[in-house]
């Protein structure tokens, strides 16, 4: 099972080490080292790395590396779903997660950690049950406990740490009893140069804030279920209700999570809201480049398009670029050869566009690859799957909730070659 | 007011203010100074001097104190083992509070504190605690058993906590349940034999139960405890997997993998007809491709558990294509995954798609990435014929590019597709010529180096570029030189006439300015074959080339199996068994899927025949990369063995020896060479040369180092006497015999009893002509007559040079005998053994050669069940009755034994012992050009081993 766990930031320094088993020396971290070092970039460390006594499980998220030591025969996926639970977890504890943030928590990271695991085996990773145990910290709560001398960690075992509903706490009680479920969908997509798709696909999530009194038991049901043929729930979902009529019961967690995510996969047809018109070339003696991209609407079912942004690398060739958006602004770096665009909202009347020269390296020859375009884009109250929640309905508890449903597509990952 | 403030030290000595405040009356400051602790320590300083300060903190009913006290304790307690025991007392005592919370807490400390005088003193509290009211302490417990059992295995098992921790797998409380589960798999992987997840039946069920209800990492734990099951039927294995595919819907990647693992494994049992099948193939795919869809290092171990599944079951993902198209930014590891598994998946309906993605690869930045897409474009080519057109003229455009290392890869995958379709894409080489300058990479030189050689005849200035090769030949990669000797001997051969001053000058080169041995050897055989017979240097040298196959880098299949059982694990992304990485001497226990049951034998198709795929099928593989110096040399010399040429040659020469150990060391070298430089030779098939022939896969040099084997004079196993003519058929004469070996001499032995009332005089015997023209050698000699109630024993010598006719059954021998008072005829089965001749051992080179000579159809295929015996013995018993070992090696843990044996008619019979360890079943597999003994054979085989 896991044996320890390294937080290595992006100069290379360990600055928190945390074991459940013996101690292993932090010289183990000299491998992932090396492997940091032959990755060009931080994301192409490979997740798993041997050393000849232990293995490596890696993470990377917000500029921190999570590394996992492990020494015997432990499925991998096991130890990196930990890992990027770990890093919830900071999250929710602390709003960010950041080597700063860790450093200031410090003894209550170490006490989550240790609430986390015991002897390598996860023990309690919900975040409602670490909340009960050790209380994240607050300003206010800091000031109390300098004050008073009490603690942030709670002296009772969690009432959900065993019972058959371990996500929710019992004796929960709000004045104004409300639920709400975000429907995001999130467009991962690939468009060629000629602007038909190569591959499309949606990947959507049901998040809900639930703060209800007592132990309510939700339904939650859809106008066509039939396009979710590729689940997965929260643990608080009845399956078999699921399986045979189509409709997720469940008593919800307190607060936030995550109800169910979906994909839909690239075999049925994926609506594709935007398009990208551009013309970006290169000639072979002049120095000089052109550059010419426009973004508009394709299939929005009438809604607008907030928050776009595109951005390109462009090749190594090309020294700088000028050029005029019709809105927006927009940067070049020409160090990284970044090109970023904050576009704003798409105006269908009038298509927002950006154009201009590229200066080349004189003398050098054209450039070998193409730039891929990336795009964001948000649209709210819109579910570009189709997808409808039809009704919800809460048992077992008597006062009427407040209920709200909020759609909203976002652009993925989403490219456009050139 | 942050913990960062912990940090900062003063001048006077940190350690010594911190002994000061931990030793404060105030709690508050006591709690402070501990926190200070804890944080240096978490940054790695060392602050074990403050032991005894911070133990004496730990009596406090302040639970955050006494919880920062325990972290303390067990990062120091092993460098102070002798304090440590300071804290029993605390610990024994918080073992029986009312609050289970600290119940538990102190259980949970005292495992982690890994000093072995603590341990004792952990017992009592741990059997109280394993049988607590509270399912909560109960399940701390359970993992506590697995901490002591790591600090001292020994105590474990005497004070019993191993018979209470399978107990608890039936407790009540789920999360109890999943707990001990996860304890004993983690105390099993170190006692591989202990049979201590003893699954049947009802456990299982309780363990299904408890799935639905415990935490995402209780399931896992579930799961992996549910894979290493064996149901013991189809229906079982159904029902199993009902149960499991909700699982598939989960939130969490690593339950949804151990739920893949499950059922990939039990599907094996599952018979193809059944509707369940279908259904279950259909469930599996949209959790797959929902896995790519989480965090790249997910992806990444997903991707390559994936590609297992899709060697495995190709028809799961055969509509997912699209999901492994590689997305710019996706990190590089995650790009090389998915390109493999593209290609994989590459089929006619596909083909266009992918070729115009890995063309839009191609053109990328990453050098490692494009490099593999130019290679993938060839692959394609390979795989999938109808796309060989289009992938040529794919490849073409990149050459046009020009750039260095697209050229490169471009011509290593074209010489390939060369090999593939030959006479087909020739009309580029011109194109591939004016390329010849920018090539810097000994890969891509042999290769073209390959091409000019092999095409010389349609090249014209084919002297030329070969001649500017030759100046900088002492600069060359071996790779390279050998692969240029090879090409001028070709060009020679084709166009004598011009280029005599070039041959005879890289033979010079190659013979009398080199270090290298293989490039040595070579040039002497050429410069040999040459001097003496052009005529058959030309068809050695020339000889036809066999085709490559078309999927590359496949897995073996048994490998491919064990791995689908790890499904899941380490072992999957690194697609090598445990045993060839796990740590240390620990046994690793090998898994293998279940066997199909009986009922669905017949319908299983070929494609997923599992382990029972004879190795003479295995399919030859493009060699990767390393490979390539030891593929090529052997494609120039023509496998000696398959080609008859070879042997005209061998006769016609004179310098038959020089040739025949020549060709010896020109076969060892590249082979070992290869599996030495071979990037993947963890893939067996992959790593050995085309030619050289599957049935020995990497073990080459095992091959070599085998047991010198002399016949025995000790002779062949003798059956006892079975009566053969009852005396109630022969008017009184009872005949019982046996036949024998020994020193190469055939005798029946034969025992005459009379029980007839009168004396027996005037024996003599006859054979009927027999398969094996068995025949006596002296006449049957009874030399008084036999009295009544008398027994005499006679051994019988007997010749094979008798008249010949075909038996049925084969080993029928119908005999005559004759005495004084009747002619009696009776007819017996003689064991095959019996034919088996001394000079029976095949020469290795031999072996393989014939092996591969003899066609598929004729290879049977026998179980041998419950013979116990190990391969030594096995090997050894076998001997001693002509039945000839000649190489052993060992795949994954078993053991194969490649043998021959020779009958008296000259009939070869070669075998294939599979022998894994543990298993008293073997799989004999024989091979023989007559394939009507093979039966007889394996009787033999079954009458030797088992006497």
């Amino acid at each position: 099972m896991i044996h320890s766990l390294f937080l290595i930031n992006s100069s290379g320094d360990i600055f928190l080490e945390k074991h459940w088993k013996s101690v292993v020396s932090r010289s183990v971290c000299d491998y992932f080292f090396e492997a940091q070092e032959r990755a060009t970039e931080a994301e192409n460390v490979p997740p798993v790395i041997p050393t000849p006594h232990h293995y490596l499980l890696s993470v990377y998220r917000h500029k921190i590396f999570f590394v996992a030591v492990i020494q015997t025969e432990v499925p991998p996926l096991f130890v990196i779903e930990f890992l990027h639970r770990v890093v919830d977890t900071f999250q929710d504890y602390f709003g960010v997660c950041s080597e700063p943030v860790i450093k200031d928590n410090v003894v209550v990271v170490y006490e989550v950690l240790e609430e986390m695991l015991d002897n390598g085996f996860p023990l309690a990773t919900e975040s409602n049950i670490l909340k009960e145990l050790i209380k994240p910290p607050t300003i206010l709560r800091t000031v109390v406990n300098t004050i008073t001398g009490s603690t942030n960690v709670g002296d009772q075992l969690p009432t959900g740490q065993l019972s058959v509903v371990p996500w929710r706490r019992t004796g929960v009680k709000y004045t104004n009893n409300e639920a709400y479920f975000d429907v995001i969908e999130e467009i991962d997509a690939i468009i060629d140069k000629s602007g038909s798709t190569v591959t499309a696909e949606i990947q959507g999530v049901i998040d809900a804030c639930v703060k209800l009194t007592g132990m309510p038991d939700l339904t939650l049901s859809f106008m066509n279920p039939r396009l979710l043929d590729d689940v997965s729930f929260h643990p608080c979902v009845r399956f078999k209700r699921w399986e045979s009529e189509r409709i997720l019961s469940f008593i919800p967690p307190d607060g936030n999570f995550r109800l169910l995510s979906y994909h839909v996969s690239a075999q049925n047809l994926v609506a594709i809201p935007v398009y990208v018109k551009h013309s970006i070339s290169f000639r072979d003696s002049s120095s000089l480049g052109r550059f010419e991209i426009t973004v508009g609407p394709k299939q929005t079912m009438g809604k607008a398009i907030e928050g776009v942004t595109v951005a390109s690398q462009m090749p190594r060739g090309v020294l700088n670029m000028s050029l005029t958006p019709s809105q927006g602004t927009h940067t070049f770096d020409p160090v990284t050869k970044m090109l970023s665009w904050d576009v704003g909202k798409i105006n269908p009347q009038k298509l927002p566009s950006l154009k201009g020269t590229m200066s080349l390296q004189a003398g050098a020859s054209k450039p070998d690859e193409n730039p891929t375009i990336n795009l964001q884009f948000k649209i709210q109250q819109l579910a570009i799957s189709g997808l409808k929640v039809n009704r919800l309905d809460m048992y077992g508890e008597k006062y009427k909730p407040f209920k709200g449903i909020k759609y909203m597509t976002k652009a993925g990952r989403f490219q456009v070659r050139t | 007011m942050t913990d960062s403030k912990y940090f900062t030290t003063t001048k006077k000595g940190e350690i010594f203010e911190l002994k000061a405040e931990l030793n404060s009356d105030k709690k508050e400051k006591k709690k402070e100074a501990v926190k200070k602790v804890i944080a240096s320590m978490t940054v790695g300083k060392d602050v074990s001097a403050l032991f005894p300060d911070v133990v004496n903190c730990m009596q406090t009913d302040n639970l955050e104190l006494k919880k920062l006290v325990y972290l303390y304790l067990m990062n120091y307690a092993k460098s102070q083992p002798d304090m440590a025991i300071m804290a029993v007392n605390t610990f024994v005592k918080d073992c029986e509070d009312p609050n289970p919370l600290i119940r538990a807490l102190a259980v949970r400390t005292m495992g982690c504190i890994r000093v072995d005088k603590i341990t004792e003193y952990l017992c009592e509290p741990l059997r109280k605690c394993l049988k607590d009211e509270d399912p909560y302490v109960r399940k701390t417990a359970a993992v506590c058993v697995a901490k002591l059992h790591d600090i001292n295995a020994q105590l474990v098992e005497d004070q019993g906590f191993l018979d209470t921790l399978k107990d608890l797998i039936s407790d009540s409380n789920p999360m109890v349940v999943a707990n001990a589960v996860a304890a004993l798999s983690e105390i099993a992987e170190s006692h591989p034999s202990s049979n201590l997840l003893d699954l049947n039946p009802q456990s299982i069920n309780k363990l299904l139960t408890a799935l639905n209800e415990c935490t995402e990492w209780g399931q896992i734990f579930i799961l992996d405890c549910l894979a290493n099951y064996m149901p013991k039927d189809d229906r079982e294995a159904q029902s199993i997997c009902e149960r499991v595919t909700p699982r598939l819907s989960h939130a969490n990647s690593a339950v949804v993998l151990s739920a893949v693992k499950v059922l990939m494994k039990f599907m094996e049992m599952l018979s193809k007809d059944l509707d369940y099948y279908g259904t279950l193939l259909k469930k599996l795919a949209p959790p797959l491709v929902t896995l790519l869809s989480a965090e790249p290092e997910l992806q990444y171990v997903a991707l390559r558990n994936i590609n297992l599944i899709v060697q495995k079951r190709p028809e799961i993902l055969k509509h997912e294509m699209k999901v492994f198209f590689v997305k710019y930014n996706d990190p590089i590891y995650v790009k090389l995954e998915k390109l493999d598994i593209m290609i994989r998946l590459a089929s006619q309906a596909n083909i266009a798609q992918v070729l115009a993605e890995l063309k839009e690869y191609a053109t990328e930045v990453d050098v490692d990435f494009v490099r593999k897409a130019v290679r993938a474009i060839g692959r394609c080519a390979i795989k999938v014929e109808q796309s060989a057109e289009r992938c040529v003229s794919t490849l073409l455009d990149l050459i046009q590019t020009k750039v260095n290392y697209v050229v490169q890869e471009a011509i290593v995958v074209i010489k390939d597709i060369f090999r593939k379709y030959p006479n087909k894409y020739e009309s580029v080489i011109a194109t591939l010529c004016e390329n010849l300058d920018s090539l810097d990479e000994p890969e891509a030189r042999a290769a073209m180096i390959w091409i000019v050689g092999e095409y010389a005849e349609r090249i014209d200035n084919a002297d030329e570029l070969l001649e500017s090769f030759l100046e900088g030949f002492h600069d060359e990669s071996t790779q390279v030189q050998l692969q240029l000797l090879t090409a001028i001997v070709k060009l020679f051969l084709k166009k004598p006439t011009e280029t005599q001053e070039l041959v005879q000058q890289v033979l010079s080169l190659a013979t009398q300015d080199s270090d290298n041995p293989d490039l040595r050897d070579r040039g002497y055989i050429y410069w040999r074959l040459l001097s003496t017979d052009p005529v058959a240097a030309k068809e050695v040298v020339l000889a036809e080339k066999p085709l490559i196959s078309e999927e590359t880098d496949l897995i073996e299949p048994t490998l491919l199996d064990e791995l689908i059982c790890y499904i899941g694990t380490l072992a999957s992304v690194y697609h090598k068994p445990p045993s060839a990485f796990v740590e240390g001497g620990r046994g690793v226990v090998h898994k293998s899927l279940p066997p199909r049951t009986a009922s669905s034998e017949s319908t299983e198709s070929p494609e997923t025949a599992p382990a029972g795929v004879p190795p003479g099928e295995q399919p030859d593989v493009i060699p990767t990369q390393g490979d390539l110096l030891g593929d090529l040399l052997n494609l120039d010399l023509g496998p000696p063995v398959s080609g008859p040429p070879l042997a005209t040659t061998s006769v016609q020469m004179g310098a038959v020896d020089l040739l025949g150990g020549g060709l010896d060391s020109l076969l060892v070298g590249p082979a070992m060479g290869g599996m030495i430089g071979g990037p993947n030779f963890v893939a067996p098939s992959a790593a050995v040369p085309a030619s050289l022939g599957a049935p020995i896969s990497s073990g080459l040099s095992d091959l070599f180092d085998l047991t010198s084997g002399v016949g025995t004079l000790s002779g062949s196993y003798v059956a006892p006497k079975a009566v053969w003519l009852p005396a109630m058929k022969a008017k009184g004469l009872e005949i019982s015999g046996t036949f024998t070996r020994q020193v190469g001499s055939i005798s029946m032995d034969l025992q005459l009893t009379n029980k007839a009332l009168q004396v027996m005089t005037d024996f003599a015997i006859q054979f009927n002509r027999n398969s094996f023209g068995l025949a006596p050698a002296a006449p049957l000699q009874v030399h008084a007559p036999l009295s009544p109630n008398q027994t005499v024993e006679i051994s019988l010598p007997l010749n094979t040079v008798g008249s010949v006719m075909k038996m049925e059954p084969l080993n029928n021998l119908q005999v005559a005998v004759k005495n004084n008072i009747d002619v009696f005829y009776f007819s017996t089965l003689y064991p095959l053994h019996i034919l088996f001749v001394e000079d029976g051992k095949m020469d290795r080179q031999m072996f393989l050669a014939t092996w591969k000579d003899i066609p598929n159809e004729n290879e049977a295929q026998f179980q041998i069940r419950d013979c116990p015996l190990n391969a030594e013995a096995v090997s050894s018993k076998l001997q001693s009755s002509n039945i000839f070992t000649i190489a052993k090696r060992n795949v994954e843990g078993q053991d194969m034994l490649y043998q021959s044996l020779k009958l008296t008619n000259g009939i070869w019979v070669l075998a294939e012992l599979r022998i894994q360890p543990g298993n008293p079943s073997f799989t004999l597999s024989l091979k023989c050009r007559a394939p009507e003994v093979s039966q007889y054979v394996y009787q033999a085989y079954e009458t030797i081993l088992k006497n």
